[in-house]
């Protein structure tokens, strides 16, 4: 219950600060508006939504996901909390915070595409589903990782995204094969090897985040 | 009876090149009061935080025990009140709201009416439901008290207890050190006032462990 209670903290903060909420909601917007001034009236193909979305989502996730650690650095409460929880409370607090933010972002992003985009169509739910839900784990554990490891950097906003693009690139190729055969409509069973890989991957990163942090937390 | 030991074997610190302190072996024990002094830059916030378990030694080791089972470090937290001039409240919570946060995160129940005890103490009782952004240096110093002392620790550490406090803050202080030292608890006092050392049994100085490499 720890971890919830530290999730609660950092939810009605944000709440009242709107760290990473305001961030998030401008740059979706502003991604989506751009991409929709640079079409005009041109048809684009249904892989390239499906990119495109993958990209709005990595972008977005590089916004705002950072504030989990950032903001405890920036306004002085690492030690804080560090007085207060051992690092795997903190690390499995601070990754349902993200994981919250994850996904009412992705939600947001998918909607606007389906209501923006005529050329975003969906054959297969289920499997688009699976691969969105696999995904915003992954995304959610390596940005909270990577946010803890950028956080006690003097160019956090730089070295943010560089860190993150090779440990996510795995993934969102993964996650573009898979929305393309979600796009084409074909069956679970025919992309078993990307969904394992998506899978594995949230495990080894989950695995491997846990035995890093305590390292990462402590100066 | 508290029975909580500190031991301190062959402690020594670096940052970089620089050599903070080095050969510290000394054994802590509940029911006293142990200062730290040393001038500025002589490593006593280092001291605290090394005993704290924040930062790590570059050699040696910070032993804690309670009735004579050692406690892990993942644990530590569960034992130690701390104050320091760069601890930090959320700014966005009331006093009273942090104090409850931190519980919560702590995952124990809270017992109001020895938090209200504690505010009173502290002479935040009026103001601890404004917001901690709204609390001048010397409120947001008397707050942190209540957030090292609300968990009942058996370990205390004040590093610079006074600072930003007025002559009644200080009173106060001074106050809360004897109480705490009566119910048999350890506790450390890092600073440079000479009243605040007044306060402890014995002083280690820091300025004794500087050795040239």
């Amino acid at each position: 219950m720890k971890p919830l209670a530290l999730f609660n903290k950092d939810w009605q903060s944000e709440l009242r600060t709107r760290y990473a909420i305001n961030a998030l909601a401008m740059f979706i917007l502003v991604t989506i508006s751009v991409i929709l001034f640079s079409i005009g009236s041109e048809k684009i193909t249904p892989y390239l939504t499906g990119g495109l979305l993958w990209v709005v989502i990595f972008f977005s996730a590089m916004s705002g996901l950072s504030r989990a650690f950032v903001s405890e650095e920036e306004r002085g409460t690492t030690m804080t909390l560090q007085l207060v929880a051992s690092p795997s409370t903190i690390f499995s607090g601070k990754l349902t915070f993200n994981l919250l933010l994850v996904f009412l972002m992705n939600i947001a992003i998918t909607i606007l595409f389906i209501l923006l985009f005529e050329s975003f169509t969906v054959q297969n739910y289920s499997l688009f589903l699976i691969s969105f839900f696999f995904g915003n784990i992954g995304i959610a554990i390596s940005s909270t990782i990577i946010a803890a490891i950028i956080s006690k950097a003097s160019s956090k906003g730089t070295l943010y995204p560089v860190l993150s693009f090779p440990i996510l690139l795995p993934l969102i190729l993964t996650l573009l094969e898979l929305t393309k055969f979600a796009m084409d409509g074909d069956s679970v069973e025919k992309a078993f090897v990307e969904i394992a890989v998506l899978i594995s991957y949230d495990v080894i990163m989950g695995t491997a985040s846990y035995l890093l942090f305590d390292f990462i937390w402590k100066d | 009876m508290i029975d909580y030991k500190i031991k301190i074997e062959s402690l020594r610190k670096v940052f970089g090149r620089r050599l903070i302190f080095d050969g510290i072996n000394i054994e802590l024990n509940s029911g006293l009061v142990y200062g730290v002094s040393g001038p500025n830059g002589s490593g006593k916030s280092t001291f605290v935080k090394l005993i704290s378990g924040l930062i790590s030694p570059t050699k040696g080791k910070v032993i804690h025990s309670l009735d004579e089972l050692d406690i892990i470090e993942e644990k530590l937290h569960n034992h130690l009140g701390f104050v320091s001039p760069y601890l930090v409240m959320y700014d966005e919570f009331s006093g009273l709201e942090n104090i409850e946060q931190v519980m919560k995160i702590r995952g124990l129940k809270i017992d109001y009416d020895y938090v209200t005890y504690l505010f009173d103490e502290v002479n935040l009782k009026e103001r601890k439901f404004d917001l901690v952004k709204e609390y001048s240096s010397g409120m947001k110093q008397r707050l942190k008290f209540v957030f090292a002392l609300v968990h009942n620790p058996e370990l205390l550490i004040f590093d610079e207890p006074t600072s930003n406090l007025d002559v009644e803050g200080k009173e106060k202080v001074y106050k809360l050190i004897k109480e705490e030292k009566e119910k048999g608890k350890l506790i450390i006092v890092a600073s440079n006032e000479i009243e605040d050392l007044k306060q402890c049994d014995s002083t280690i100085d820091l300025i004794n462990y500087k050795k040239v490499n």
